[in-house]
């Protein structure tokens, strides 16, 4: 009984996925005549500085995934609420961080070095990109609620628009920001990664309003039927508008992390093909990417399994260069274990294999 | 098998998490025969309908189909047609954004030399066919511009075109007005004599006495009989699918019931008008009064109700509200005026199919708080088991995603959605749709407890007789205008002759 409920719990899937990918890691150390819990050790090391930081292979995936997964949050609302995918989040993170930047540099120059060679003081950046970030996200939000053009069409201008828009704004150069107060954001609090801390604030905070408002209930009854979720007095635009907006504002929040990681705007590069990683992240996490129900749970431990996979990839001293085509092999075996067809067919078996046990009880 | 039978099936059982939808049933179909498969809500005739046609994987009976060797199992609706079952399902389940035509042929098209699409073919067959059952449509045309009638007959023409030798029909008269029910039995009829076996479910009982041979009846999941229809008269048939004796045709209306005329006013409505679908017109409706809406198919009955509500915004006229002036610009704003509807086409606009019953039942409910307003997860449990409840509606738990329901389970979820909300005023488009004869009449009185209640409602149906059981007053309707109202005695026949255009109208 009890195992029946756990395969129909909706994680199940996406946590199996996770601990295949853990397994692979311990594996291999293994066979390198490691401990087999080397991959899940965790420890206290001296940074260059002194410092004691958190340090493991773990703690790593869980910082570099960071970004993905504050985009995973937004991007599962959109795709709840509008069956559509906001493809811009990455170019977006990118103007994001240089418009932080730039307002903190000020235009036209390159580098920071020193807090007093501020513009602007380093909150007006920081603010100033997370609205930006909320600017792109209702764009797109009134794109796609209020003109009903396709999400993805909808989201094509900025995503090839905004990395450029944040060229100009960074007056085509990298601006960099080496300055601690901006650099903590991408590095640690005490012995704690921040983009940690960060990661987990924006997951409780959303887990919390979703659990305590009817939020989720209205996006995805407006996911699964727009006209019914109006006839009962919800006002689906909006509600669309408002998934594409803090999509939007959850890329400021990544943009930041990013940016502050390599304390720098490189327009060029904060967040390239990230948006892919955030819509895989969804749909790894069981999520479908047809609209309606959710769980951001899975979108969560989604994003976490694509870092763990590269993070397993670096591991294993696959090259960056072919690093891609394993990821795709990975996330294709992923894809289909969750794919319907073979769920029913999963189903199917382990419901005959049951009733079978049963019979021969009786 | 038996000479003039088409299909047998034999012992069929199905379960579901949770429910056993069918347990040992036979059911046997023979040649030109109209056979009613009839049973309350949830007593699983479309499921046995549906392990028929491929779409469910029953786990124990047989099947045997006219001139096929062996058991016959369908694993797909195309398989079912391969051997001569075709289906017209409970919901239309067309494309509506492709045309009438393509719609008709869609799957089987007519092809050209060149392994191409031949539309010119295509479009001239599709005419050809929607004349031949006299259904008025340009067939080039988009399903969607049509009502949801007119895509029933569709889809029954669709289905009767293929090379069929059983033809199911799944309540595909719910929508339907008399004279489109007409149409429809005459084509049925059509096909009987050329010798095709017909399966049609229906909760009208009439229909069945008007065309059907023979009844089965189900009840919770198990045959209760099969029945020449000269065996089974009403009330026979009414107890064998109740299981207990029930006399739906009993009056309900209380004493003095008729006369609202002193009561405050609700809704006072001149000249309001929705552009295309419905005329100005003025409607007056008192605190407590069951106002009807009566007309043919297309008059404009629904498109009133909602240009009231708001789902369509009213493009002209001013609307009160318990005699404050009201400005509606969306639904929501109608409920917090103590609106509320039950849309006709539960498909499109009811159900929200993913989502549980509890949180359809509470959506309105919670949408007129507004979202951070949540009612705590108890309150909203009482609710749905309150309403579960009152309404029988049959589910396997509360938790159960609502497009699992039977369709008559799924319509009493969707009434109480509004009847959580404690509207003043209540539209009521079609409520009794695919409902079961049981809970029709305990819906039926459910109105009138509200009106006494001194809650206004708008009724509407395409059956005359519910309509005059528990309305007040009727508003006549006639292509896309309100023509007048009928009052005091309200009478078969002076409904009718208001409809089609006679001399009572005041
Ligand atoms: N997909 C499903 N998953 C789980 N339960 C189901 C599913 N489909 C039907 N059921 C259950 O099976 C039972 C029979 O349903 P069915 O749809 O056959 O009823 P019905 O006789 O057609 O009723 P109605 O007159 O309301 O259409 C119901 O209790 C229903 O809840
Ligand atoms: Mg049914």
């Amino acid at each position: 009984m009890t195992k029946k409920k756990l395969t129909q719990n909706p994680l199940f899937l996406p946590l199996v996925c996770v601990v295949l990918v853990l397994a692979v890691n311990v594996v291999y150390d293994i066979a390198q005549g490691n401990a087999f819990y080397d991959f899940f050790r965790i420890t206290m090391q001296a940074s260059a500085s002194g410092e004691q930081l958190l340090s493991g292979r773990l703690v790593t995936i869980l910082n570099r995934g960071s970004e993905v997964a504050i985009l995973a949050i937004g991007m599962t609302l959109v795709v709840s609420a509008s069956a559509g995918t906001d493809i811009s989040v990455g170019s977006v993170m990118s103007l994001c961080a240089s418009f932080c930047c730039m307002l903190g540099a000020g235009f036209g120059v390159s580098a920071v070095n020193d807090p007093s060679e501020f513009a602007m003081p380093l909150i007006v950046g920081l603010i100033g990109a997370l609205v930006m970030g909320c600017v792109c996200g209702a764009f797109n939000g009134a794109l796609v609620a209020y003109l009903n053009i396709q999400p993805m069409v909808a989201t094509l201008i900025l995503w090839s628009a905004a990395r450029a828009i944040g060229l100009l704004l960074c007056n085509n150069l990298i601006v960099y920001v080496r300055v601690p107060q901006y650099q903590v954001f991408g590095g640690y609090i005490g012995f704690m990664p921040t983009p940690i801390i960060i990661a987990a604030i924006c997951i409780v905070v959303v887990s919390l309003v979703l659990k305590h408002t009817a939020m989720g209930m209205y996006i995805q009854s407006v996911g699964i039927n727009k006209k019914a979720s109006r006839i009962a007095g919800l006002n689906s635009k909006r509600i669309i508008f408002m998934c594409y907006l803090l999509c939007g504002l959850c890329a400021g929040i990544a943009g930041i992390v990013n940016s502050s990681r390599i304390s720098s705007a490189d327009a060029n590069n904060i967040g390239l093909n990230m948006e892919l990683d955030a819509i895989l992240a969804v749909a790894l996490g069981g999520n479908s990417l047809g609209g309606g129900k959710f769980n951001l749970a899975g979108s969560i431990i989604g994003a976490y399994t694509i870092q763990a996979i590269t993070t397993t990839m670096y591991n294993l001293g696959v090259s960056s260069a072919v690093a891609p085509v394993f990821k795709a092999v990975v996330v294709i075996v992923i894809v289909v274990i969750q794919a319907p067809p073979v769920k029913a067919w999963v189903r199917k078996h382990a419901a005959s294999r049951s009733t079978g046990k049963e019979a021969a009880h009786a | 098998m038996e000479n003039n039978v088409v299909l047998t099936m034999r012992g069929i059982s199905m379960t579901f998490p949770g429910v056993k939808a069918l347990d040992n049933v036979d059911f046997t179909l023979r040649r030109g025969e109209i056979h009613a498969l009839m049973g309350e809500n949830g007593a699983g005739k479309s499921t046995l309908i549906k392990c028929l046609t491929g779409i469910n994987d029953f786990e124990a009976g047989e099947i045997h189909v006219d001139g096929v060797e062996g058991a016959v199992k369908n694993h797909s609706t195309q398989d079912a047609q391969n051997v001569g079952i075709s289906t017209v399902y409970q919901e239309v389940n067309l494309c509506p954004n492709l045309s009438v035509a393509e719609n008709l042929y869609i799957g089987r098209e007519p092809m050209t030399p060149l392994r191409t699409i031949d539309r010119k073919t295509m479009i001239k067959k599709a005419d050809e066919l929607v004349k031949r059952l006299d259904i008025k449509v340009d067939v080039t045309q988009n399903l969607e511009n049509y009502s949801l009638a007119i895509q029933q007959m569709i889809a029954i023409a669709r289905a009767s075109d293929m090379d069929c030798k059983v033809l199911i029909l799944d309540e595909p008269t719910s929508s339907l007005d008399d004279s489109e029910v007409e149409k429809l039995f005459k084509v049925m009829n059509q096909l009987k004599s050329e010798g095709v076996g017909i399966i049609f479910v229906t909760h009208f009982l009439e229909q069945v006495y008007a065309v059907c041979d023979r009844i089965t009846v189900l009840r919770n999941g198990t045959l209760v009989g099969e029945y020449p229809i000269a065996d089974l008269p009403r009330v026979k048939l009414v107890a064998a699918m109740m299981g207990k004796d029930f006399d739906d045709l009993a009056s309900i209306k209380p004493e003095g019931f008729e006369d609202r005329h002193d009561a405050p006013m609700q809704i006072e409505a001149r000249g309001l008008s929705h552009r295309g679908t419905i005329k100005p017109f003025d409607l007056d409706i008192h605190k407590g009064e069951v106002i009807g809406l009566t007309g043919l198919l297309g008059s404009g009955r629904s498109e009133l109700a909602r240009s009231i509500y708001g789902a369509d915004k009213a493009h002209t006229g001013t609307l009160k509200v318990g005699g404050q002036e009201a400005r509606i610009n969306q639904p929501l704003d109608a409920m917090n005026l103590g609106m509320g509807l039950l849309p006709d086409d539960r498909k499109a606009e009811g159900i929200i199919g993913d989502l549980s019953v509890r949180e359809n039942i509470i959506l309105a409910l919670q949408a007129k708080r507004g979202m951070f307003k949540q009612l705590s997860r108890a309150k909203q449990e009482e609710i749905a088991d309150r309403y579960i409840d009152l309404l029988q509606i049959k589910t396997a738990t509360r938790e159960t995603p609502i497009k699992q329901l039977s369709g008559g389970n799924q319509q009493k979820a969707i009434l109480a959605r509004w009847l959580a909300t404690d509207p003043d005023f209540l539209i009521l488009d079609e409520p009794t749709r695919g409902i079961d004869i049981g809970t029709k009449t305990e819906i039926q009185k459910l109105i009138i407890q509200l009106s006494q209640e001194g809650k206004s409602i708008m009724f509407i149906s395409s059956e005359i007789e519910e309509m005059l059981r528990t309305c007040n007053r009727m508003a006549v309707l006639r292509d896309g205008a309100k023509v007048g109202e009928l009052d005091g005695e309200l009478t078969q026949e002076r409904v009718m002759a208001a409809i089609a255009g006679g001399a009572d109208n005041d």
